[in-house]
């Protein structure tokens, strides 16, 4: 309620207040009054746009029309100096029929899908492991955060190296105490993509425990104790009552994941560049490749599109499952 | 140990002096989890001081301590590259948050018609990842429509498109639908003009938001990547994490130079952390429950 109500009292002083005299002697004000006579409009109703002004201009041309441009480039052959070729769905159809195109969209899928498991499960332990009040596990917190807050580009560059591939390599050589090992990691197509999803759960895990940490807050302490009075075990009451009630914080933590999976670029770009072989090309260092390297901006569009169709469809088919979910 | 002490959390840690055992796993544990995630991290600083041309060698503590990696980094052009990527932080940062605090004051503090197609405008912005638009935003970067500039090979091209964020623009008019009417309308009474109210009633209330946009604000400049490497004409236009990439190997000192570019890198982001921490783990949980 608190957060309509000041909205609504603005309204209700506004015509009020730049009444009389002050919009009279405002030039900018007075043309636009005669522009909009009749209606509820106000001198005042010009300044929210003044406001909003950069942020519109921003977005507009330097997110929807790149994006409208973006669906025009992807039904064209674009020619630099020789005008672009209208193509039809040509460009989506080569992108259908490329194998490197389909595997790389396996391989998003994969990373995608390993990532946000990953993630969530070794998230959700550590939140089991560092929930309280204690300062020490406020500082331990504070400490697993860290990769979550350092740039992707960093971590690729920082893993690369502990990942080397020779018996002497600084995770080769921790795997060896434990009689692990050697691996080859980024260096082989067999190992490289779980490699580098390894390195994003590394990433990833940190920012969902934070997130389910807050939701652990959230759940009411006396169902602790009622099952505990009931004699559940542990692993019941984790099952029966905390799981359940993480529910909401899962959906979301679901479909961040799964939207930025699809997305993946700095961290193959950094880690493999999507080799070796093409074992670990995702769809948007397929798109890249295409764009920069190969200069077919009409099929790296296509390609473009799609994915931001795939990410739109994702976001409103949970958010039509979390509505549904909310109202049943 | 008692009930309610072990109904506090969910695996229900015992915290009483009796539990030496649980108390042993637990400490076991976080020394683990600690090291895990902020192990890699050390060996940036300690590679960064190691002179060790040895890739595989990499170790905790350095063995060889030396400034040289940071020297032999000065002369292919770090600092240059650090440079581009402060100036771009502090100027993307300082837009970001005046378009967001004065487009929050609009849609938060005003009714006006529009007001839901704008308001979807932002929050679809928000749906809309930005690496799918990256390759028709480069060629609107080489040729800003009507004015016909381009801002190809120039830092104004990687600010001036993290301008305006929805999530920063969402947070604050969150948080300026909060402030009581009442406040304006004595204002209001008392003859102050609309940009007075801004400045001196709203501004100084929104401090705290301010402080979660701004720690969020910059960790998703810093993190930029596609942008500036697609807006980037030559490799000296490149941000200090793009150019990482370039500086993998050296000969003489090996994975050093990388090593001390990542730790360049690395600190301004530890900075922003450890100083406005608060404010960014209460931002991830009201950022991504109302997003």
């Amino acid at each position: 309620m608190t957060v309509s109500h000041p909205v609504r009292g603005t309204t209700d002083v506004g015509p009020a207040a730049s009444g009389g005299g002050a919009v009279g002697s405002h030039p900018v004000r007075r043309r636009h009054r005669r522009r909009l006579t009749g209606s509820s409009f106000t001198g005042s109703s010009f300044t929210p746009w003044l406001f909003l002004a950069p942020a519109v201009l921003i977005f507009v041309v330097f997110k929807y029309l790149p994006m409208i441009e973006g669906i025009r480039l992807s039904l064209y052959q674009v020619r630099p100096f020789l005008g672009d070729l209208w193509v039809g769905f040509d460009n989506y159809a080569r992108i259908m029929g490329d194998e490197r195109f389909r595997d790389a969209i396996g391989h998003t899928l994969v990373l995608a899908f390993g990532q946000t498991i990953g993630s969530m499960v070794i998230g959700f332990a550590l939140a089991l492991l560092l929930e309280g009040h204690a300062k020490s596990l406020w500082f331990v917190r504070s400490a697993v955060f860290l990769p979550v807050v350092a740039a992707t580009a960093v971590i690729g560059e920082i893993w690369r190296l502990l990942l080397f591939p020779a018996p002497e390599g600084f995770v080769n050589t921790v795997l060896s105490v434990v009689g692990l090992g050697p691996w080859t990691f980024l260096d082989s197509p067999d190992t490289s993509l779980a490699s580098v999803m390894f390195v994003g759960v590394w990433k990833g895990a940190p920012y969902d425990m934070v997130l389910i940490l807050a939701g652990l807050a959230g759940i009411d302490r006396q169902q602790y104790e009622a099952s505990a009075l009931d004699g559940a075990t542990t692993w019941q009451r984790i099952r029966h009552v905390t799981l359940p009630a993480l529910r909401p914080v899962i959906t979301i933590l679901l479909t961040l994941a799964s939207i930025r999976g699809l997305r993946v670029f700095t961290e193959v770009y950094v880690l493999t560049g999507g080799g070796p072989a093409g074992s670990t090309d995702v769809w948007m260092t397929r798109v890249f490749t295409v764009a920069f390297e190969r200069n077919e901006i009409g099929v790296a569009s296509a390609g473009s599109v799609m994915l931001f169709l795939i990410t739109f469809a994702l976001t409103v088919v949970v958010q039509l499952y979390r509505r549904r979910k909310e109202a049943g | 140990m008692s009930v309610a002490d072990q109904c506090d959390t969910a695996l229900g840690w015992s915290t009483g002096r009796q539990a030496w055992l649980s108390r042993t796993i637990r400490a076991v544990l976080c020394v683990g989890a600690v090291l895990l995630f902020t192990g890699p991290l050390i060996t940036v600083f300690s590679g960064a001081f190691d002179h060790n041309p040895d890739p595989t060698r990499l170790s905790v503590l350095p063995n060889n301590p030396s400034m040289i990696n940071f020297e032999t980094a000065g002369s292919k052009g770090i600092w240059h590259y650090l440079t581009n990527s402060l100036i771009i932080a502090g100027g993307a940062l300082l837009l970001q948050l005046s378009v967001s605090v004065f487009a929050a004051y609009a849609l938060a503090r005003k009714k006006f018609r529009g007001q839901a197609v704008v308001l979807l405008l932002v929050l679809t912005t928000m749906m809309l990842p930005e690496e799918v638009i990256a390759i028709p935003l480069s060629l609107v970067i080489g040729d800003l429509p009507l004015v016909h500039v381009s801002l190809r090979g120039t830092l104004l091209g990687v600010i001036l498109p993290l301008g305006a964020w929805g999530f920063s623009i969402f947070v604050m008019t969150e948080f300026m639908k909060e402030i009581p009417v009442e406040l304006e309308e004595a204002a209001k009474v008392d003859g102050a003009g609309e940009l007075r109210i801004f400045a001196q009633i709203i501004l100084p209330l929104v401090k705290p938001a301010l402080g979660v946009v701004a720690v969020f604000g910059f960790n998703m400049i810093w993190e930029q990547y596609l942008l500036p490497l697609i807006v980037a004409a030559d490799p000296s236009d490149y941000t200090l994490t793009v150019a990482l990439l370039s500086l993998r190997s050296d000969e003489e000192v090996g994975p050093g130079i990388v090593l001390a570019g990542a730790l360049l890198a690395l600190v301004p982001s530890l900075i922003v952390y450890l100083s406005l921490q608060k404010s960014f783990l209460r931002g991830i949980t009201t950022g991504a429950i109302k997003g």
